[in-house]
């Protein structure tokens, strides 16, 4: 069985991740069919970037660091929406266009706490993981700065709550 | 003393390396261990502002003190997703 929360080189299987996410839930309520609810977020390499063509996105991580930050949002979640089993894969390496970076599962007995957690749960990965994204194009390479991964910064949490809940 | 520093992404393409020791003073910060950075690193110089830092793994302010044997990376802005 898939482990809730890793970064892995290979190709994301999004139905096994969401068939895992399912069965921890399940386990976790004490009982096979507690799940009611699956909101699952696939982010996928864009193939195009300011109307130029991307070859691949290579992504990299501090591992270690990156592994706690997927569980440390785990734990937001948990303790924030405590009926929610949190699934997280973010790829490392080479991604093609079209092929899934990232697969967020959240799994509870109902939909409403499920889809406002799969979306907290981006967001928040979003601002601390140490994960980094290179687009390889045509004619070069760019890394992709986005925030400073500060994960204690509560104003950040907060927007990540915000948007989650809009 | 010695410790293990580690650099990420941009920070790393620019240096050339992800991973090297470093030899600071007893009682050094993490602030002093970026300065041997830059000193080894020129082209790093100018992105003390835009990165974070953490200690073995855990985020950690650059005031904060460093000991013999420590991981120290220097992570610049993340983009995962």
């Amino acid at each position: 069985m898939e482990p809730l929360h890793a970064l892995t080189s290979a190709p994301l299987d999004v139905a096994a991740l969401v068939s895992a996410a399912a069965h921890a839930a399940d386990q976790r309520a004490g009982h096979p069919g507690a799940t009611g609810a699956l909101s699952t977020f696939v982010g996928t390499a864009r193939g195009r970037t300011a109307g130029r063509t991307v070859r691949h996105l290579e992504y990299e991580a501090y591992e270690p660091m990156a592994l706690a930050a997927l569980e440390r949002i785990a734990g937001e979640v948990s303790q924030s929406w405590p009926g929610v089993t949190l699934l997280l894969h973010h790829r490392t390496g080479q991604v093609a266009p079209g092929e899934p970076s990232v697969v967020v599962v959240a799994a509870s007995a109902h939909r409403a706490q499920a889809c406002v957690a799969s979306r907290y749960a981006i967001e928040r990965l979003k601002q601390i993981a140490p994960i980094w994204k290179r687009e390889v194009l045509d004619d070069g390479a760019s890394w992709v700065e986005g925030a400073t991964a500060d994960p204690d910064d509560e104003a950040a949490r907060a927007e990540a709550r915000r948007r989650a809940c809009a | 003393m010695r410790v293990t520093v580690r650099l990420f992404a941009r920070l790393r393409e620019l240096a050339g390396t992800g991973e090297f020791a470093a030899e600071v003073p007893a009682a050094a910060t993490i602030a002093a261990v970026w300065d041997e950075v830059v000193r080894r690193h020129p082209p790093l110089a100018g992105y003390a502002r835009a990165i974070a830092c953490a200690r073995n793994a855990q985020h950690a302010r650059s005031d904060a003190p460093v000991a013999e044997g420590d991981e120290i990376a220097f992570l610049p802005p993340v983009s995962g997703g």
